[in-house]
Parts: structure tokens; sequence; C-alpha cells
């Protein structure tokens, strides 16, 4: 195991109590347990309260714009196959911003970890509902409630064959940081949802809210990731009762394996011989 | 008098005008003869009225021109549309099958499949080989070159396509062997070494690659496709890594990130693509990420006309993004200056850590055009970074006088690059420390002063003193400059000076290039005069007159030179 203290940073400015707290230090404890060097490793993040995780980690890192990270992402993983990619971002940023993003990904299956943190608000633009906030919930633009269900994440994700799909609680740090290191092991994109308080802005999904509602899918009798079926039902589970763990599995080949043009390794440091005349047979 | 033959191919989409443009193009080259292919479509797949143009000539060709000496008509619709447009001397060629009434007086020759290729199924290839052979015949160029292309061409079809359309070709031949023609060919010689016949987009891909492009990702949007086409097809080969993504914020932000990780990476678009990308071409610019982005132009606004072409987006590209950003905008006038901005791009984009657009249009990007191999000189663009770990302290955005900060890859050693979309410090971190704003702002803009010293990209042509200046930009360098020589060859005193590196803007050559200057004339094809307007903002010159076409169509010569009346 690495130490701990590798991977300090500057300090954060979250909200005393804010979910974020313990979601860093459960990564930093599954980074170090995983022996994840910080010069191998590159989290990439968007816009939200959460995006700035990257920055109280010490790594390699790519801050970007809303909604964008997944492309951002995939644009690394295709340049350098060598390289340990993370995306954190939030449920607006991820789900709203950047849905489009997160169909293409499921799609392409690209070898990296997807860790979207569910506070189910907006919350670096101050409380506004997001695609997960429950119906009914009240903020500023929505007076009277939002009117519609929320999205199920997780279910899509299900839908569109995501090849590792798993949710965890902010507030159990342990089943965290297992789930941390489960998804960072995964080969191919590993999906992870994790319910994280915003003790300042939603007032409703509170630590409390979650810990009576969660449990462990894997104590379930009829457990069984690798049936689509099975995990479609449990990815839609939304409610009084809310599944967390490993809930789908589905092992199939990453994206930079269909591109022969990685196999030599990254593209950095490429200058390709590429012959004039070669090229001018190649045009004319 | 130098020949001087236009060529118009025109017929429903999909009845095969660029199966006739296409090998009869290439064994014109291969002759010896100049061309220069000027595609004209609508936006669809099959009908509709769609043409080429074929410029040949026995010397070099700048674009093409107007009027039709030989036309091919496909369809009834084509010989009603174009044949006002023949000149007196001019000639028809139509699918006897389908075209019933020909005008008389005209000389023409009508094929069919009867008479081409009797007894077979073979279906609308006979007319189109037969009117290529038909063609060459009429010129008095050997089929045998035609013929054999053809034949190859089709091996893929299977013996029977491959061999009607060499049967076809040499019979639509020997049928306009029997007609006079005012124009042979017969006495052009095969080039040594070989010309090419090459488009815009082409040699932009070429010298994309030859520049050491490894990554690229897209979405298609006419007329921004066929460049990555032109790469797709090679992308194995040359091992590039290409992806087309789900839309054109994911493309641009793929690329950047491909760049981050040290990939030599492009992205392009058109019109509503590039609306679509402005947010990501600030994060470019923040995280100081090269990147080149080709930005095909055509009609808007919106979807506007999407398959025609138009000079609309340079004022849009040269501010597009939140903030003052620094950048650099190039505009190839040719396949050349297409090669050559498409090496330049990369180099830039590396060396000052930057957004490079390349700004190409439908025109530039599919007309195809006669060159010579010397006019693609080779070259390579050497790292402007360094992957040896340095040690000691590292920041991604140290504040240097250059404005340029030491640019490390992830993964490439223990120094470890943090890049920010937020305003942030040296290392790399968000602040909301005002005074570091200014000084990273300020740093970033300070890549401009250098930068500007690197913009050439000045053709001037005619008599230098001349008092009438015609200017433009981009694709307009064709057309432009035949204008000016026929002006010349009328002993009218004029000159060009077109620019093809827009950004920086070159302020001290332009003004150099505008001394004596008594009638400004800017050339240009949009309606507001965007590069009018740019050169008054950076010189305080201001244009006297102006020539603009926003239609669809390219400039031609004609064009230019209608606008001029009463200028010159
Ligand atoms: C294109 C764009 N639109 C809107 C915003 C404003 N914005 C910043 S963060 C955010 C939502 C953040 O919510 P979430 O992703 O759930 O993250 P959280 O702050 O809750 O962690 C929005 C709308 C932006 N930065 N960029
Ligand atoms: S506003 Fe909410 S999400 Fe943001 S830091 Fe505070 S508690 Fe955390």
């Amino acid at each position: 195991m690495l130490p701990l203290s590798l991977y300090d940073s500057i300090e954060s400015a979250w909200c005393p109590g804010c979910g974020n707290f313990p979601m860093l230090k459960a990564f930093k404890q599954a980074l170090a347990e995983l022996e994840i060097r910080p010069q191998d490793l590159v989290v990439v993040s968007a816009i939200g309260q959460s995006s700035k995780f990257p920055h109280y980690l010490k790594c390699n890192t790519f801050n970007g714009i809303h909604g964008r990270a997944l492309p951002v992402a995939t644009g690394i993983r295709l340049a350098n196959p060598g390289l340990k990619v993370v995306v954190t971002v939030g449920d607006g940023d991820q789900y709203g911003e950047g849905g489009n993003h997160l169909l293409a990904a499921f799609r392409r299956n690209p070898d990296l970890t997807l860790v979207v943190h569910n506070n189910q608000i907006y919350a670096l633009t101050k409380g506004q509902a997001s695609p997960t906030s429950d119906q009914g919930t009240k903020d500023t633009l929505h007076p009277q409630g939002v009117p519609y269900p929320p999205l199920h994440p997780l279910a899509l994700a299900v839908a569109q064959d995501c090849s590792w799909v798993g949710r965890s609680f902010a507030g159990m740090p342990q089943h965290l940081t297992e789930m941390y290191k489960k998804a960072l092991t995964h080969k191919g994109m590993a999906f992870l949802e994790v319910l994280q308080p915003c003790v300042s802005f939603n007032k409703i999904n509170t630590y409390e809210w979650y810990r009576q509602r969660v449990y462990e899918v894997e104590t379930r009798p009829d457990y069984a990731p690798g049936d689509e079926l099975w995990a479609y039902r449990v990815a839609k589970e939304w409610g009084e009762r809310i599944p967390i763990g490993v809930i789908y599995l589905n092992p199939r080949p990453t994206l930079e394996e269909s591109f022969p043009q990685l196999k030599d390794g990254p593209l950095a440091g490429r200058l390709p011989e590429r012959p004039l005349a070669e090229l001018l047979a190649e045009f004319s | 008098m130098p020949i001087d033959l236009n060529i118009l191919i025109g017929g429903a989409a999909g009845q095969g005008v660029h199966s006739i443009t296409t090998p009869l193009a290439k064994s014109l080259v291969r002759a010896g003869a100049r061309v220069v292919v000027v595609q004209d479509y609508q936006s669809r797949i099959r009908g509709g009225h769609i043409f080429n143009l074929l410029r040949v000539s026995d010397a070099p060709l700048a674009g093409p021109r107007e009027g039709v000496d030989l036309l091919v008509a496909l369809n009834q619709e084509t010989v009603t549309l174009h044949l006002p447009e023949l000149s007196p001397s001019g000639f028809l060629i139509y699918d006897a099958d389908l075209v019933k009434e020909v005008p008389a007086g005209v000389a023409a020759l009508g094929l069919s499949l009867e008479e081409l290729l009797p007894g077979t199924k073979a279906g609308e290839i006979a007319v189109n080989a037969g009117a290529s052979g038909a063609i060459l015949g009429l010129l008095d160029v050997p089929v045998t070159g035609l013929a054999q292309m053809l034949a190859e061409s089709f091996a893929a079809k299977g013996e029977e396509v491959a061999g009607w359309n060499k049967q076809a070709a040499t019979r639509g031949w020997e049928l306009a062997q029997k007609f006079p023609h005012p124009v042979s060919l017969a006495g052009l010689t095969p080039p040594a070494p070989p010309r090419l016949l090459l488009s815009g987009h082409e040699a932009v891909a070429m010298g994309a690659l030859m520049a050491g492009l490894t990554f690229i990702s897209g979405y298609p949007m006419t007329p921004w496709t066929s460049l990555f086409n032109a790469v797709a097809q090679r992308s194995l080969k040359y091992g590039v890594v290409l992806e087309q993504a789900e839309d054109e914020i994911s493309a641009i932000n793929m690329a950047i990130g491909a760049s981050y990780a040290g990939a030599r990476a492009m992205t392009g678009t058109s019109g509503g693509g590039f609306c679509l990308m402005t947010e990501a071409v600030g994060l470019a610019t923040m995280t100081e990420t090269p990147l080149v982005v080709v930005v095909a132009q055509r009609p808007g606004p919106s979807t506007g006309l999407p398959t025609r072409t138009s000079q609309g987006d340079l004022q849009f590209v040269l501010w597009a993004g939140q903030d003052d950003g620094p950048r650099a905008v190039l505009a190839p006038g040719s396949p050349a200056q297409g090669y050559a901005l498409a090496l330049k791009a990369f180099d830039l984009a590396e060396r000052y850590q930057l957004p490079v657009f390349i700004l190409t249009d439908q025109y530039f990007a599919d007309s195809q055009h006669t060159c010579r191999a010397e006019d693609f000189p080779a070259r390579r663009i050497p790292f402007a970074l360094d992957l040896k770990p340095a040690g000691g302290v590292y920041e991604r955005y140290a504040l240097t006088q250059s404005g340029i900060s030491p640019r490390r890859l992830p993964g490439f050693g223990p120094e470890l690059v943090v890049a920010d979309s937020d305003e942030h410090t040296p290392d790399g971190h968000l602040t909301e420390d005002l005074g570091v704003r200014v000084q990273m702002h300020d740093k970033r803009l300070r890549k401009l002063t250098a930068m500007a010293g690197e913009m050439r990209g000045l053709t001037t042509a005619g008599d230098p003193e001349a008092p009438v200046v015609l200017m433009c930009w981009g694709s307009s360098l064709g057309p432009v400059s035949e204008a000016v020589s026929r002006l010349q060859a009328e002993k009218v005193a004029v000159r060009m000076v077109h620019l093809s590196e827009l950004w920086p803007f070159p302020r001290e050559a332009v003004m150099k290039a505008l001394q004596g200057a008594q009638k400004l004339v800017v050339a240009e094809q949009n309606a507001s005069g965007q590069l009018a307007r740019l050169l008054r903002q950076e010189t305080g010159l201001t244009a006297t007159q102006a020539v603009r076409r926003y239609d669809g169509r390219p400039f031609t010569p004609e064009y230019i030179l209608r606008g001029l009346a009463g200028v010159v």
C-alpha cells in the first residue's frame, strides 16, 4: 500500500459535512491500496462542486467544461491507453448537460471509471433540481415542484450494455472504498454512482434519508449481476429501498482494443515516418 | 492563345455525373492538360439537378470560369438549363434515351445504350463511359488511357462491368472522332514527372498527415466531411486514431483530451457544428492545449445552403469563444496553400499551445486542381515539448515572458500535469485571486506578439505600382488572380493582394502591400464585407469598393470583372 499523504493537494472549498469529503477520502484509500501512483493517473472532471474533486487530489488533472468530461477522458484514453483515467462529475453535469456523451460512452466502452456524485441537486448553481431530483422536489425554478419523475441512470447503463454498473453511498466509507477498488480494477467502462448528500442545498435527500433506504444488493438471494434483465429491474429500484453494490457485470471488448493503431503504445512522442512520395501517390 | 475549354457535365444526382468527370479529368491530366473541376450539387442524394464544370487548358489554370464549350446532358433538364450558356462553336453530347428534344442548329452527338453496347444490360454505364470517351474523341486525345483506367477502377465490380466500361468508352471515342471540333489537344505530351489532380481538402489532409497527425475526431457535416473522409480512408495505413463522435461538442472535447495526452490532434466541422464547438474553443485556449480546427464554410445562418460555398464565417472564427483568447486563423487559397497551411497549423498550435483554425469552404473543399509534386515540399514538424522528466518544481502554467509555459504530458515522468478550464494559478489549480487572473490572462495574450511575427501568407500579383488594388482572402485566390491577369492583358494597371494567414493580422505586410493604392476593392464571398471590416479594424484603411458574392456559387473571373465595371 502507498502512503495516503502521497495524494494530498490543495485545501478544499467544500462545505463542512459535504458528502464529497468522505468520497475524496475513500478514493485516496482505494488508490493507495491499489498502489496507483499519482503520475499514472489522470482524473478528468467538468463543472460543479463535485468536479472540483481532482484539484483536491495530487495527480494529473483535466478540469474541463460542463457536461464534457467523458469526451475528454475518451480522447485521453485513445491517445495513451497506459494512463489510468477516472472521471468525477456531478449528476447535473453528466445526466443533464452531458447526457448524450453518457449514452455514447456506454456504447464505446472505453477503459475508464466514471464516478457520478449524485446529490440529486445542482449545488454549484445553488440548489436547482437535477435530472435525478425526485418528482415534486421544490426549488427556486420549480416553486410548484418538479412535475416529472427522475431519470434512472443505472437502468440506462444496463440497457446500453455498460460493462460495469454499481452504486455506493458517501455515508458508508468502507463500502465506498471497496466499490472504488472494484470499479478501478474493472477492464472497460465502470460506472459508479455515489449517493452524495449536499448539506447546504438538498434538505430532503440527507445522510439519514439515504441511510434508511440503502441496502447491499449482494445480500439479495436472487443476486445475479450477469443477468441483464435482473440487473435492469434492480437498477430501476428507487424509493423505499435503494440498492448499492455491483448491479451489472457485462465484460466486453474495450474501445481501445478496436484500434490496432494503439498496439505500439501511446500516440505521444510519435512522429510517424510518412514518405512524401508515398503520400503523393496515395492522393493522386 | 492558350487552349481554354469549359466542359459542363450535368444530370440528376445518382445518374453518374461524377463517374464521367473523374476518369475524364484524370486522363486529361495524364495526357498533359491542366484542369480544374468544380462541383455544383444540391442537398439530395438522388434527383435534382447537379453539374460538374471541367475547365481544360494547356497552360496553368487558377480556377473556373463561366461559359460552356462542351455540354454533356444526361437528361432533358440539363439541356434546358445550360444550352443557353453554350458558346456558338459549342458541342452537345447527350443521352439519346433520355433527351428527346435537341434544338436544331446545335452540333450534337446522341449516345444510347443500343449504339454503345448493343445487346447488353449495361444501363447507364454505357452512356457515362461513352460520353467520357466521346469527349476525348472530339479533343483528339487517345482513348487507351481512359479505357484502361475505367477497366481498372471497375474491376472490383466484375470482369463484365469492367469490360463494358472499356468498350463503351472506346465506342464513344470512335463516334466522336467523326465530328470536326475547333479545339484539339493532340499537341499535348504526357508530363514527366506526372502531374497530380487534388482537391483542396485532400491537400489539407495530406498536409495534416505530413505534419504528424495521429488523432482526429469529428461529426459529419457538409462540406467538412470530405476532409474527414480523406483521412478516414488512410487512417489505418498511417496509424491515425479516428473517431466519429456523437456530436461536434464531443468531437472537439475528445481532440482536446487526446492532445492533452500528447497526440497531434485535429477536429473540424462546418457552420452549425462550429457553433456547438465554440465553448470548447475557450477550453483549448484556457487549458493551453494545442489543437487544429478546420472550419469548412457554407452559407448560413443556421443550416443555410448545405452544399454551396461561402466565406461568411471569418468574423465568427476570429472571435468565437468567451472573452479574449489568442488563436491563429489560416485560410488557404489553393491545394498547395492547403498543404502548407496544414503543416503550419500543427506547428503553430504545438509551439504556442493554442487553437489554430483552417478556414476552408465548399468550393475549396471539393474543387480539384492540377498540381505539381513541387507544390508539396516535404517538411517535418519537430516536437515543441520535452518528454524527458525535468525534476524540480513543475508548473504547467508558469508565468513566462513569451506567454508560453513548458508543456508536459501526463504519464511521462514525475511531473503532474494539472489543466484547468477555470482561471488558475501557475500550478493549474483554480483560483479567485483577481491579481493572478490578470497575470494569467496577460500571459496567454502575450503569445500573440511572437506569433504575429510568423504571419506571412501574402500573395501579390499584377503591377506592384498600380493604383487599383484587388484584395481578397482564402479560396477567392484563383478567380481574383485570373481577373487581374485578364485586366493586365488589356493594359489595365491593377494588382492583387491575397491573404491566407489572417490572424494575428499581418498588419505591417498588408500596409506595405497596399502602399500607393488609390482604389482599394475588397472581393469576398459574404454580404457584409468581413475582410474589409478586419482591414479597417487593424490598419485604419477603408476599402473604396467591394465585390461581394453570397448566392452560394464561387467567384469566377467574369463575376469579379462585372463587379469592377466603373472602377477600372
Ligand atoms: C455550459 C454551462 N452551463 C451552465 C453552467 C453553470 N453550472 C455550473 S455547475 C452546474 C450544475 C452543477 O450541478 P452538478 O453537476 O449536479 O454538480 P454539483 O455542483 O451538484 O456537484 C451548472 C448548471 C456552466 N458552467 N456551463
Ligand atoms: S453546496 Fe452541497 S455539494 Fe457543494 S460543497 Fe456544499 S454541501 Fe457539498
